[in-house]
């Protein structure tokens, strides 16, 4: 590695992180101190980062989570080693599996300890290889300003993820003169690739010569910010839009041209017509299968043009027809541009776009939906009404994510976030703080249910005590709910392991964390609460409980295409 | 399915071993064999993985292996196209005095030298391809092979304009 040094200066280790972390802008950490990382925590209270205190570690790498995918600057957080890190480990799977950019610092044991399975001593770097996108274990303190520098721009660049320093305490308390790289250059490291001219030009002809095109966001268009160049290729060629479930938001929902998320529980008019075309451009996808069902069945008759970041996806799960490989924003600025040089003109009056509107239009109307009052669709359309549509939403993972997915329409790009690919219960809370703490200035609701609620409750300290008022709309029906659905579905209703028997009471629970729990039970007391949620300046659990009969549908079995999905009846 | 040699330039530095091999573990990949050795250049190391898969495992390897950041260069060798020897020694039975002269006689057919003749063993090293080890493997069979250790194979491909 070649740096660029400039200027050393004596200090110890830890004093070095800060100063480091400082130069790259971090102004909050979310963390845990104990034994092999007290000299951070000496120097992190001497400096002018922020410390958010968890409960328990995963929380706080949630946390850092949410904050980055908001600010799409990596998130820190800090855990001392042995179970500290180890805890940590589900919020780095989690990260890596959605490709958010994540900075995680552990303490680690003495460096002349390390192997001698010291208390606390963990081989975190081991354990955490497979979902991490890089770590770091400096020997000397002289290394950390340079792996701090690498490592923000390794986690954030390219295909973000996260990054780990496991720092052994020796080498946070030795002193040295230490340098403080401006620039770092990583050899191996070849984040974006230029889109290839031709294949983008062979992209356009092979969608423009398409009779029934439709194009599919996935969640890099969200990273890369590529809504507006998304935006216009799609009302320039009136191509409707369908999203995978980590694509959400990455085409506003309320358009004319959106499906919404295909999928296992996909839109009915997005899985059907997704189906029905004869060429696809798939941009930010890994082709999950949850998003596509079974890869065989997915690909038949169909043409895939596979814009990517990362050149390792593209025929990974799907052959495709034209890859364009680099960061999507710029390969759909090229796309775009070749078509503004065709002078290619909207034409509505297709026979495709006429069935895509009839489509959906059915759909919208005909879907059923639950009879009660306080059914999974009602709710959420009512907390979509009185959200501002700015507002930052995440979930927990279960039967409430996917009537998100189905139910809360995503308007403003970027504002919906969910445990998509690792599907971690216990994400939604704790990274609704950090996207709070991202952005101050907007509500921020978790929608929750209450198994996944249950797994991270606790940071209703953190929000309370350190004045992060977000929401929890918890749509309760005291049951893990999904796996109740596959049991009622697959396993001839024998219910094992899945009734949460009424335990506990969500709104006695909110209160003795100092936050506010209102149970709404009514339209009318949830139109309520929703209002007073967003009027208060402490966290807030509402309540909904709800029929634990209700299922998700539509719904795609497992190993099955999407034209399989079951429907309600 | 096909076999495939992989040539993988990676930094000099503690765990990169341990995160290639991780790769092919997490990733369903096969390691046939892997040998590695510091190049000409001390700051990088060469890996060799032999890996038999069909042509859209192999290729998802060599993108996996690229990702990588530790990775320099990831290259998969034309296997027509390179030369490729595995080291491996035999130490063979000696049950009666005439094996030791046929031992003696089979390992020069195969250029393998003789070590260590024994009363009871001896220890036969060769270089060689996989097909040329397997066959005097099979010969070997006869007088009885006590231990086998193979290093797995390291290659270079051939220059292009090099006739």
């Amino acid at each position: 590695m070649s740096d660029n040094n400039k200027m050393n200066e004596t200090m110890i280790g830890a004093t070095a992180l800060m100063k480091a972390l400082e130069k790259e802008g971090v102004k909050e950490v979310f963390g845990l101190p104990g034994g092999a990382n007290l000299p951070m925590y000496d120097e992190l209270g001497k400096s002018n980062i922020r410390h958010i205190l968890v409960r328990h570690e995963q929380s706080a790498a949630h946390m850092a989570d949410g904050f980055g995918r908001v600010s799409r600057k990596p998130g820190v957080c800090f855990a001392t080693s042995g179970p500290g890190a180890t805890n940590l480990l589900t919020g780095i799977a989690t990260a890596q599996a959605d490709s958010a950019p994540m900075v995680a610092v552990t303490g680690q044991v003495p460096v002349a300890m390390i192997g001698k399975d010291a208390f606390q001593e963990s081989d975190i770097i081991g354990m955490a290889n497979p979902a991490l996108k890089y770590s770091y274990q400096p020997r000397t303190p002289e290394e950390i300003p340079t792996m701090v520098k690498q490592g923000f721009y390794i986690a954030e660049t390219g295909r973000p993820g996260p990054v780990l320093l496991d720092i052994p305490k020796d080498v946070q308390q030795n002193e040295a003169n230490i340098p403080f790289p401006d620039e770092v250059r990583v050899p191996g490291y070849h984040p974006w690739t230029d889109p290839d001219m031709q294949n983008t030009a062979r992209a356009v002809e092979l969608l423009l010569s398409a009779q029934k095109p439709i194009i599919l966001a996935g969640g890099g268009v969200i990273i890369s910010s590529a809504f507006a160049e998304l935006q216009s290729i799609a009302e320039l060629l009136m191509i409707p839009v369908v999203t995978t479930f980590k694509g959400k938001g990455a085409f506003p929902e309320d358009h004319p041209l959106s499906l919404g998320p295909i999928g296992m529980h996909g839109h009915a008019e997005a899985n059907k017509l997704m189906t029905e075309a004869d060429c696809v451009l798939a941009i930010g996808t890994r082709f999950s299968d949850r998003s596509v069902g079974t890869f065989e069945e997915f690909e038949k008759n169909l043409k895939i043009i596979h814009m990517d970041v990362d050149p390792a996806e593209i025929g990974k799960n799907q052959t495709t027809s034209v890859a364009v490989v680099g960061d999507v924003r710029t390969s759909l600025r090229i796309f775009g541009k070749l078509l503004m040089d065709k002078a290619v003109r909207p034409s509505d009056d297709n026979p495709w776009l006429k069935h895509v509107k009839e489509t959906k239009q059915y759909w919208r109307e005909n879907l059923k939906l639950h009879p009660g009052e306080m059914g999974a669709a009602k709710i959420l359309r009512k907390l979509r009404e009185l959200l501002p549509k700015e507002s930052i939403v995440t979930t927990e993972v279960g039967q409430h994510q996917m009537w998100a997915s189905l139910f809360f329409d995503a308007i403003h790009p970027g504002t919906f976030f969910s445990s998509t690919g690792l599907g971690t219960m216990g994400w939604g809370f704790p990274a609704a703080i950090g996207a709070k703490t991202a952005r101050p200035d907007v509500p921020v609701v978790d929608i929750a249910g209450d198994g996944s609620f249950n797994m991270t409750e606790h940071s209703l300290a953190t929000a309370v005590l350190e004045d992060l008022p977000v929401i929890v709309f918890l749509i309760n029906n005291y049951s893990l709910g999904m796996v109740a659905q596959w049991q009622r579905t697959f396993y001839d209703r024998r219910m094992v392991g899945v009734d949460l028997k009424k335990c506990p009471d969500y709104v006695k629970l909110a209160e003795s964390y100092g936050a506010q729990g209102i149970r709404a039970q009514s339209m009318d007391e949830l139109e309520k609460a929703i209002k007073d949620g967003l009027n208060s300046d402490v966290a807030t659990v509402i309540d909904i409980p709800i029929d634990p009969e209700e299922d998700v549908l539509p719904f795609v079995a497992p190993g099955t295409g999407l034209k399989d999905m079951i429907l309600p009846s | 399915m096909v076999w495939a040699i992989l040539s993988i330039k990676v930094e000099n530095k503690p765990g990169i071993l341990f995160k290639v091999t991780h790769l092919f573990r997490s990733r369903n990949f096969n390691i046939d064999s892997i040998s590695v050795g510091v190049t000409e250049d001390k700051k990088y190391s060469r890996m060799t993985i032999t890996t038999i898969g069909d042509e859209k495992q192999i290729t998802q390897i060599v993108k996996q292996l690229d990702k990588m950041i530790d990775t320099i260069e990831v290259r998969r060798l034309d296997v027509n196209n390179s030369v490729y020897r595995e080291l491996v020694m035999f130490k063979i039975k000696v049950s009666k005095p005439e094996d030791s002269m046929e031992i003696n006689k089979l390992a020069s057919a195969y250029s393998a030298k003789t070590h260590d003749a024994k009363k009871e063993s001896i220890i036969v090293e060769m270089t060689a391809t996989p097909h040329q080890i397997s066959a005097f493997e099979e010969l070997a069979k006869k007088f009885g092979i006590k231990e086998m250790a193979r290093t797995g194979i390291t290659a270079l491909e051939r220059e292009e304009h090099e006739h």
